[in-house]
């Protein structure tokens, strides 16, 4: 199985000369990695070539990366029936970068784009109609992004005054606590509050 | 020609095409969907659905969890088959730590995830016929409902957000008399399913709302990202539990009903059929549940993930241990990413989860069936009449929950 997809990867780069960077297999999935560049010539291909025809859209996502130069990974999973085959693509993207809309190679793109587009912020051209979806309509931000807190900038009530809904920057009794339950003997490589005094002195 | 006589067109009469909102309160909406209509005369001609009204940022929160305590979460996406979804989840967790999972969990998993197949599919065809004016079935359909959830709260303590399923198994073993109360449900269950099938599917009114309606073909489907029963309504038999099986559906027998015209109408008998097949799935895990080589072990023994019994941890300090880290650090995954999906009642629900090695998942993804037929109401419902939109969206069987996650 492994073998079989390992070729299939290699069979898909070579028909694609500079566009895949890489294809491995992991976990029992195939993984490209394409130039963000060619992202719709690898897209189409993988719907029309005889040995893919990856006919069935899963799903276009995205991972924030943000320490890495280029943050975001657009992520596309793919499905064929015909060879009951699945597909993962990726591509790396900067956070001023834009990349192909692919709902010209499946309509069904359209709705995960615009979420990724709403959660991530990352633009995608040719998008028809590349909206929010998902948070309210007037949201300001991108909340899947890792700097992006938990609890949000706003909050919502109703004001009785007013008779209407208002928003609020969020008020919290007790502050977030974003648990950290790494063991200390072999975890997190940051400094624990006070221990930068005792660097110091030595 | 005489000018009197010309027909006037659109423009010179002054008509425009009307915007109608539908919902986000309306009972055929199924929760809280808000479609703005533009409407030629009673005839639609765009559909414009607005989403994220039930958005809760499941995606977001499981950031921030271990893996464990992101487990409910699921529950609350697809709230007609809760277990379905840990499912796949589990799935996703246990790829990733390469968890093998003993011959009685599995058994257990697929029993639960054919009764959740019941629950929703019970729930949505008789909808459906509400929604196009019978009244009477949902009442009947939720009798039935009722006695799986009682299924459900015997098994694990809650009706609806079991919390189940665990990684490497399921949290607790059944009890002999649960695995044969379920075994005597099915054949009085069959008997339901033919009289559900008696009182609207051959029904003339319902049969006028739905045949022909909302009609998708296998080509289409494919491309808008459709999967379950909307591309099997289309005659494509297309099933992850044959064409990809996981846990132990290899070894049950059970046919996949497909339709011919993939319109509202084939779509319904579909889940009808359906039905019969996960109760004959059900029957097979019962047997098999009940034989010697059914018994033993409901999880991996392995206690770097799977909590310890209660009772061995009042005795052994190894447990003891075990239980402390495992509620309080949790586990660690290898870094990496997977993508595993079952074939939940609404179609694939799948989980792409990304580990940076850490004991929280660093991105989860949810693949939500009913996210990708819901953006196909633009296809479905242009042409139609204003009352078919109902139809078509209790035919598509959208929940809000995993909708909008």
């Amino acid at each position: 199985m492994d073998a079989d997809l390992k070729s299939h990867g290699e069979a898909i780069a070579a028909a694609l000369p500079g566009a895949v960077k890489s294809a491995t297999v992991a976990y029992d999935d195939l993984t490209l990695v394409v130039e963000a560049a060619r992202w719709l010539d690898v897209l189409t291909h993988l719907r029309d070539a005889a040995d893919c025809l990856y006919v069935c859209f899963i799903d276009i996502t995205a991972v924030d990366w943000p320490e890495r130069p280029q943050r975001f990974d657009v992520v596309a999973h793919l499905l064929s029936p015909r060879h009951n085959r699945r597909i993962r693509v990726k591509a790396a993207i900067d956070e001023d970068q834009t990349i192909a809309s692919a709902v010209g190679v499946w309509p069904g793109a359209d709705w995960y784009e615009r979420e990724t587009y709403d959660l991530f912020g990352i633009v995608f051209s040719g998008h028809p109609d590349l909206r929010r979806i998902l948070t309210d309509y007037g949201f300001d931000g991108h909340p899947l992004r890792k700097d992006f807190p938990t609890t949000g900038y706003v909050e919502v009530r109703y004001d009785d005054e007013l008779k209407r809904v208002v928003y609020e920057p969020v008020k919290l009794n007790q502050e977030y606590r974003q648990f950290d339950f790494l063991s200390p003997w072999e975890g997190p490589d940051y400094a624990l509050p006070g221990d930068e005094k005792a660097k110091g002195q030595g | 020609m005489d000018n009197a006589l010309k027909p006037l067109n659109a423009d010179e009469q002054g008509l425009r095409n009307f915007s109608i909102n539908f919902g986000p309160q309306h009972p055929s909406a199924h929760g809280v969907l808000r479609l703005v209509l533009e409407l030629d005369g009673e005839v639609v001609e765009r559909v414009d659905p607005h989403i994220g009204l039930l958005h809760r940022g499941t995606e977001k929160l499981m950031e921030s969890r271990t893996y464990l305590q992101n487990v409910p979460y699921f529950d609350r996406l697809d709230y007609c088959a809760p277990m379905n979804q840990e499912h796949a989840y589990c799935l996703a967790v246990e790829k990733l730590l390469s968890l093998e999972v003993p011959r009685r969990g599995q058994l257990i998993r697929v029993l639960f995830c054919e009764i959740g197949r019941l629950l929703s599919h019970l729930l949505n065809v008789t909808s459906q016929a509400l929604d196009v004016g019978a009244l009477t079935p949902p009442l009947w359909g939720y009798e039935e409902r009722e006695k799986l959830m009682v299924f459900y709260e015997r098994a694990c303590g809650a009706r609806m957000h079991s919390n189940y399923f665990r990684f490497g198994g399921v949290a607790r073993d059944l009890p002999d008399a649960l695995v044969e109360d379920i075994g005597k449900f099915i054949d009085p269950f069959l008997k339901v399913v033919d009289d559900l099938e008696n009182l609207f599917i051959g029904n003339r009114i319902f049969k006028q709302r739905n045949v022909d309606i909302g009609v998708v073909t296998a080509e289409e489907a494919w491309k808008w990202g459709f999967s379950g029963v909307m591309v099997r309504g289309s005659g494509v038999p297309w099933d992850l539990r044959k064409a990809r099986p996981y846990e132990c559906y290899e070894e049950m027998d059970f046919d996949i009903p497909v339709g011919k015209h993939g319109d509202c109408y084939d779509r319904a008998v579909v889940r009808m059929e359906e039905m019969r097949q996960s109760a004959k799935i059900m029957r097979q895990c019962v047997d098999k549940l009940m034989r010697a080589d059914g018994r033993g072990p409901v999880a991996t023994p392995n206690h770097k993930v799977v909590q310890p019994r209660r009772d061995e941890m009042k005795r052994s300090m190894e447990a003891l241990i075990h239980h402390f880290k495992l509620f309080t650090e949790g586990f660690k995954t290898p870094p990496g990413e997977v993508y595993a999906a079952v074939e939940a009642p609404k179609g694939e629900f799948g989980v792409y989860l990304v580990s940076d090695g850490g004991d929280k998942p660093y991105r989860c993804k949810i693949r939500a069936p009913g996210f990708a037929h819901l953006q196909g109401t633009d296809l479905l419902g242009r042409k139609h009449l204003l009352a078919d939109i109902c139809a078509i969206v209790g035919s598509l069987d959208i929940v809000f929950g995993d909708v909008d996650r």
